[in-house]
């Protein structure tokens, strides 16, 4: 006799179709899309919307959306959740951004799968909550203590804040990693024509699972040939242990082992770096006979595309290579670019700090940074006067 | 010949290739460690879904002793990340076992936030009134007028009394016993494990390495003697009034009253709103 499990109808979590929201609604909206069912955060202008539009989500399909007592404990509880099996997330922005950095480190050390979305204002400090900015991208490779690598990525529409936040679940599950969506304040708050793809056409990447049963042998950091080891969770007879220390592949602390806290940073550090071919995107455009290239992400990246396709009109043979993926950092994308340009242009909303990875990158050809600071984005013609500026 | 090795009752609850502990001669963290493992025993708990999670310090780490799925968290955090734990699965019994510095210190702002909501985990703070692991410095429980590594002239900050705060903050189960009575110690650790709601169960627990050297009671025998003499057992009295002075250690229950957990109302209003579906 055949047993055929019953055929239960799939629920539609996520509409498909076209529609007019924001960066941060879509956001929310592709964390639901991808899995996301747990959901900790604190009130913070510009990301506090993701927030309230999860707090009326998550409790529709089974959820759970808790406001915790600060950042610190938002993340703590992310990493608790996703522990427990659930696809977790919070979303921030700079001052969250830096309580959260502790249990980073914490979820970098413990190999957990979740997703931290910073919609980046202007810093220091309280800065300008209210303003954009893109001073957040070396904390977020940096900002914990100790070595270790992590995934960023930078939407530049709100179609992308759908999208790229589904990518986010996706690659945190894939290589146990905290993920991160960098967005900006602009990015986070404008509204715009978004479509949202049918269920069956977004791919959804669930962590992998210990092939083995329970047992007193059972080691929960073992990693697979991709340097990756399958997670078990809570409440399934593993009765395994993680720790914050430097720990052994029974996640036994090994606070005395120069071997075993080698052994184990370098894997940390080694399964992004030796995934960065599957990791990293770029998007280009126009770079095939390009002069000058213009290097953009996020919101800064709009204004590029826009001077580029000015200078075009002008004829100067203008490109822009956009990075998706900020970290681990695209430095042979960036490295061709380089090769077969005569110049560089980077502008970023900060004092410059991608630009001192596409220096590195770039070896000769001479890079051009633009800075900006406060409410308004790089202006299209800011952008193609620096251009033109390279080309004298 | 069968041979059968010959094995403690308790060892099902320990990671055996874990032992022996890092934990000094005479530290309170065995006793509490048994007294979990017996409340485990006689509620005949289901282990597998059991989590135990602590945050640095001595007692921190129990977590990797007990044999359960276990939790070693930042300092301070443990309480946080059992939150998202309960919730992602209410099936599990969750057990913060950890220090009064990363309780009550560092991670204060969770406790009083945990047991504000009256989330359902179970709070074991074992209180030795100072930070063991760096070597004996002063903190939040640390007596006034007693010796620590940081406070040479005696101790000139008023200590947090943990029953009284727990109280205060909506805890549903609060109670506080000394290593030296055991059965106590353990019925309120079943009676915690069993409550729906925000538990709390302090121990005070002796440190005769540290604490007790500097305050003329260097072995833990002598630390022992201080908790015969000075306990006072008083249920259900005043936990405002049940501050610790080196003459006067009041135990017992201080709390045991109902209340919907925080995890009972979500799951209500989780009913409420999949009626609703508003939709995106």
């Amino acid at each position: 006799m055949t047993v055929t499990a019953p055929l239960v109808e799939k629920p539609r979590i996520v509409r498909p179709g076209p529609r007019f929201t924001s960066g941060d609604i879509a956001c929310a909206e592709g964390a639901l899309a991808a899995g996301c069912r747990f959901f900790a955060g604190y009130p913070i202008t510009p990301a506090t919307e993701i927030a309230e539009h999860m707090s009326r989500r998550l409790p529709e399909i089974g959820g759970v959306y808790i406001q915790m007592e600060d950042e610190i404990a938002s993340m703590a509880a992310v990493i608790g959740a996703s522990y427990a099996g659930v696809k977790a997330m919070t979303a921030t922005s700079g001052p969250g951004f830096s309580l959260m950095q502790e249990n980073i480190g914490l979820a970098v050390m413990t190999e957990t799968p979740c997703v931290l979305v910073n919609v980046m204002r202007g810093g220091p400090s309280t800065g300008q909550p209210t303003m954009p900015g893109q001073q957040d991208v070396m904390q977020a490779r940096w900002g914990s203590h100790g070595d270790y690598e992590i995934i960023a990525l930078a939407p530049s529409s709100v179609q992308e804040m759908f999208d790229l936040t589904v990518d986010a679940f996706n690659l945190a599950e894939t290589y146990r990693v905290p993920t991160f969506v960098l967005a900006d304040e602009i990015v986070g708050h404008m509204w715009e024509r978004v479509t949202i793809p049918e269920a069956e056409s977004i791919r959804i990447v669930n962590r992998k699972k210990p092939r083995e049963s329970p047992s007193p042998e059972f080691a929960p950091f073992k990693p697979d040939a991709d340097l990756v080891p399958p997670m078990a969770v809570f409440g399934q007879g593993y009765h395994f242990h993680a720790t914050g220390l430097t720990h052994d592949e029974r996640g036994y602390p090994r606070t005395e082992s120069v071997e075993v806290q080698t052994r184990l940073v370098q894997r940390l550090c080694n399964k992004i770096r030796q995934n960065r071919d599957k990791i990293i995107r770029v998007q280009g455009s126009m770079l095939e006979d390009a002069e000058v290239a213009v290097v953009a992400y996020g919101i800064a990246a709009r204004a590029a595309l826009s001077a580029v396709k000015k200078a075009r009109a002008e004829g100067i043979k203008a490109g822009l290579l956009r990075l998706v993926t900020l970290w681990p950092f695209p430095d042979e994308h960036v490295g061709q670019v380089a090769k077969r340009v005569k110049a560089i242009v980077v502008p970023e909303m900060n004092c410059g700090q991608i630009v001192r990875e596409v220096e590195r990158a770039s070896k000769e050809t001479p890079v051009t940074f633009l800075s900006k600071l406060g409410e308004e984005p790089h202006k299209p013609d800011e952008i193609l006067e620096a251009m033109r500026g390279t080309l004298k | 010949m069968i041979e059968e090795e010959l094995r403690h009752p308790y060892d099902k609850f320990l990671r055996r290739d874990r032992i022996p502990h890092i934990w000094c001669e005479g530290c309170g963290n065995g006793i509490i460690l048994n007294c979990f493992a017996r409340a485990l025993d006689e509620l005949d708990m289901d282990l597998d879904k059991v989590a135990v999670v602590s945050g640095i310090g001595c007692i921190g780490r129990i977590s990797g002793y007990t044999n359960t799925d276990s939790f070693h968290t930042t300092h301070g955090r443990p309480i946080a990340f059992a939150t998202g734990v309960k919730l992602a699965n209410p099936d599990l019994t969750v057990a913060v076992i950890s220090g009064d510095g990363d309780l009550f210190a560092i991670g204060g702002n969770h406790f009083i936030h945990a047991a504000r909501r009256n989330l359902d985990i179970k709070v074991i703070c074992a209180n030795n009134f100072i930070y063991g692991m760096t070597g004996g410095q002063g903190g939040p429980t640390t007596p006034m007028e007693t010796w620590t590594t940081t406070t040479p002239y005696g101790n000139i900050e008023q200590a947090f009394n943990l029953v009284h705060l727990a109280a205060a903050c909506g805890a549903v189960y609060v109670a506080r016993w000394t290593t030296l009575q055991t059965r106590w110690l353990t019925e309120s650790i079943k009676k915690a494990l069993q409550k729906e709601g925000f538990s709390f169960v302090e121990i005070i627990s002796e440190c005769p390495e540290i604490f007790g050297r500097y305050n003329k009671m260097d072995t833990a025998l002598k630390m022992m003697n201080w908790f015969k003499e000075a306990s006072v057992v008083e249920h259900f009295s005043d936990p405002a009034k049940a501050e610790i002075t080196p003459n006067r250690i009041v135990v017992g229950e201080f709390v045991d009253i109902e209340k919907p957990s925080y995890g009972r109302l979500l799951k209500e209003m989780r009913e409420k709103a999949s009626q609703k579906k508003t939709g995106e």
